[in-house]
């Protein structure tokens, strides 16, 4: 408890490590908010929620991690992780969720439940359960005589980051297959009445939602660390990030992405590092909690 | 049919009282089946008979097993400086300590687990669906986290019991016929709640909650009052898995999100939901393949884990007793009328 109320003086104490919590909070959110776009991109397109997102990030990152181990760029590492999570992600909508899509949700809440847990098993028995991390020799910036350091590694991790969020927004907003994505999120059945074969578009939903999710684990590792059962809370925060935003509406799943990584560094920050995944899950009941307040005012659940 | 059924009773009896010395090899074993089948049939209860999927029942479990443990340690010492010590030999039990700590400890459990759903269930009720089933999650997964990082009862080290004073081989006996009692009196009861009707109230709130509602069903005190003697029952099998353990840790044994937490619904799905009888066939189904084949995988029987789990809610989610009941509808006293045999009025 002293210590608690230690690290609560020092905030007001000094107020420049704010700054450098939320900084460094919204540098891990830019990619919280890129796994829980994915997440929307599914929810909304094929009413699935899918537990095992937080898995793909992991598995995304492990890919980039072993390539960069044989010798490559940790750049084209993205783009490999990119690729192969493209694949899973295929591979997984053929076998799993192209079955689940049509029953109730707990079935594909359960499904992708079991998924998450085969996955970090997988990934623990190839590459162990220590952490990982791509170590890149690049600058860090000091700020505020070094209370803020900024390394360049993150700095270009969530570039890269806003690259690749811009880069499937347009291809959303311009292309004929974004187009087609959302007619179908709208209304399936008329976008099959339209010619729009749905069964295409959502296993090419599913395959880029990976996709993105592995891009952003192949950025994570780069700057931060990942361990294979690190998933399970990554797809909580996706969650709660979702919850918060609601679907369909992207500046929300910014800016809450955003806001729960810095939320997530001064709950860390406040009680001690130990209770940084008891952070992460305790933002989501707070959150379902508010959320459904909010619903019994206008005498409605949370459905 | 009147005198088969209890003589099925009565063979079911014969055989669960004569399990462990028919083959005492395997004690632990068939406790731990006598877990699974308690788990999965309060599961069942608000699963199956409510339609309130909860993925986060093994706080109950976790929850029973600190608060046996708090019991049993802190009558005789300061829960505290036991913790401090981590099992360090200097803390001794007579046999009454033990004993009584073991019937307080587990009934104490329960009660707490009982009132803490009510707690929990007041405010997560409100959420439906897949909300409920994460929220549930999250509440389990924050707990085990939060107990991890809780000096008092040991931090991650997590609690070492103290040890039965008497031979080994009894104290697995004795385990054995606890959970064992535990599962009977949970089977009788259940056997009479769902004549009654309750059974009726809750399989209306699964069916169509608004609707339950409308009819001037209280349904909250009907979702309270299930979960809370599921909660009940789980948590007095979490206190006898502590005295079984005797050395629990947080995240590993005591809120074991994924292996016990996921096995319950696991077994609930491959019996069959909202039956009696499902959970406990899914239980000895699972936990027998799971014996059986577990050592052959080699470390990626967690992987196997995930694959049953799949294979299970993907292709066989009417469980065992669906497929019977779609096979052999009469067993069910479902009567099917051929098609040849429906008289056609004539019409008027």
């Amino acid at each position: 408890m002293d210590q608690i109320i230690g690290n609560l003086d020092l905030l007001f104490e000094f107020p420049i490590v704010n700054l450098k919590i939320i900084i460094d909070g919204v540098m891990i959110g830019a990619l919280f908010a890129l796994a829980a776009y994915g997440l929307a991109l599914v929810w909304g397109v094929m009413n699935v929620k899918n537990l095992a997102q937080g898995d793909f990030v992991i598995a995304g990152g492990y890919t980039a991690w072993w390539l960069v181990q044989q010798g490559i760029h940790p750049f084209l590492g993205i783009l490999a992780a990119f690729i192969v999570m493209w694949g899973i992600g295929w591979v997984t909508y053929r076998l799993v969720i192209s079955r689940v899509i049509q029953r109730d949700l707990f079935t594909s809440l359960l499904a992708t439940f079991g998924l998450a847990i085969m996955m970090a098993q997988i990934l623990n028995l190839l590459f162990g359960s220590d952490t990982q991390s791509i170590q890149l020799d690049y600058a860090t910036f000091h700020f505020a005589d070094g209370l803020i350091d900024v390394p360049a590694a993150k700095l270009m991790g969530v570039v890269m980051a806003m690259a690749l969020a811009g880069g499937v927004i347009l291809f959303m907003k311009r292309s004929r297959m974004g187009q087609a994505i959302r007619a179908t999120a709208q209304d399936p059945r008329a976008a099959r009445v339209m010619g729009i074969d749905t069964e295409k578009i959502y296993s090419f939903t599913f395959s880029l939602n990976a996709a993105i999710c592995g891009a952003a684990g192949a950025i994570i590792v780069m700057a931060w660390v990942i361990q294979p059962f690190y998933g399970i809370t990554y797809s909580i925060r996706a969650f709660v990030i979702v919850t918060a935003a609601g679907l369909g509406n992207l500046p929300g799943v910014i800016a809450a992405g955003l806001g729960i990584g810095a939320l997530e560094q001064y709950g860390s920050h406040i009680l001690g590092i130990g209770y940084q995944q008891a952070v992460a899950v305790l933002l989501l009941l707070l959150l379902l909690l508010a959320r459904m307040l909010q619903q019994r005012r206008q005498r409605q659940v949370l459905k | 049919m009147n005198l088969s059924k209890p003589a099925l009773y009565i063979v079911l009896l014969v055989v669960i009282v004569a399990a462990p010395f028919l083959l005492p090899a395997y004690k632990t074993q068939l406790a731990t089946l006598w877990l699974m089948i308690i788990v999965a049939m309060t599961w069942d209860m608000t699963g199956g008979q409510m339609g309130y999927n909860s993925l986060g029942n093994i706080f109950f479990y976790g929850t029973g097993m600190y608060v046996a443990a708090v019991i049993t340690i802190g009558m005789v010492y300061d829960v505290g400086d036991y913790t401090n010590a981590a099992g360090g030999g200097i803390y001794a039990f007579t046999e009454t300590q033990y004993f009584t700590g073991l019937v307080l400890g587990c009934i104490g459990a329960g009660l707490f687990c009982a009132l803490s759903a009510i707690l929990i269930g007041w405010p997560t009720f409100g959420l439906r669906g897949p909300y409920f089933a994460i929220g549930t999650l999250g509440m389990a997964i924050a707990a085990g986290e939060l107990v991890s990082n809780w000096e008092w009862v040991g931090a991650g080290q997590g609690i070492s019991m103290p040890n039965y004073p008497g031979d080994f081989e009894t104290f697995k006996l004795l385990i054995y016929f606890i959970f064992a009692g535990v599962g009977v009196v949970l089977f009788i009861f259940l056997k009479w709640l769902y004549t009654t009707r309750f059974r009726s109230a809750i399989n209306a709130i699964r069916e169509d909650e608004d609707k339950a509602e409308a009819m001037g069903l209280r349904t909250l005190t009907y979702k309270l009052l299930t979960w809370s003697m599921a909660a009940f029952f789980v948590g007095i099998a979490g206190g006898i898995s502590a005295f079984q353990l005797i050395h629990f840790e947080p995240l590993e044994t005591a809120y074991q999100t994924i292996n016990l937490g996921i096995f319950m619904v696991v077994c609930v799905l491959l019996g069959g939901k909202g039956t009696l009888w499902g959970p406990i066939i899914g239980a000895v189904l699972f936990h027998v393949v799971k014996e059986v084949t577990w050592n052959y995988f080699l470390g990626w029987q967690w992987v196997a884990l995930g694959a049953i789990i799949i294979v299970t809610v993907v292709y066989f989610q009417d469980g065992l007793m669906g497929w019977l009941k779609h096979k052999r509808p009469e067993w069910f006293g479902i009567r099917v009328e051929k098609k040849d045999q429906i008289v056609t009025e004539p019409a008027e």
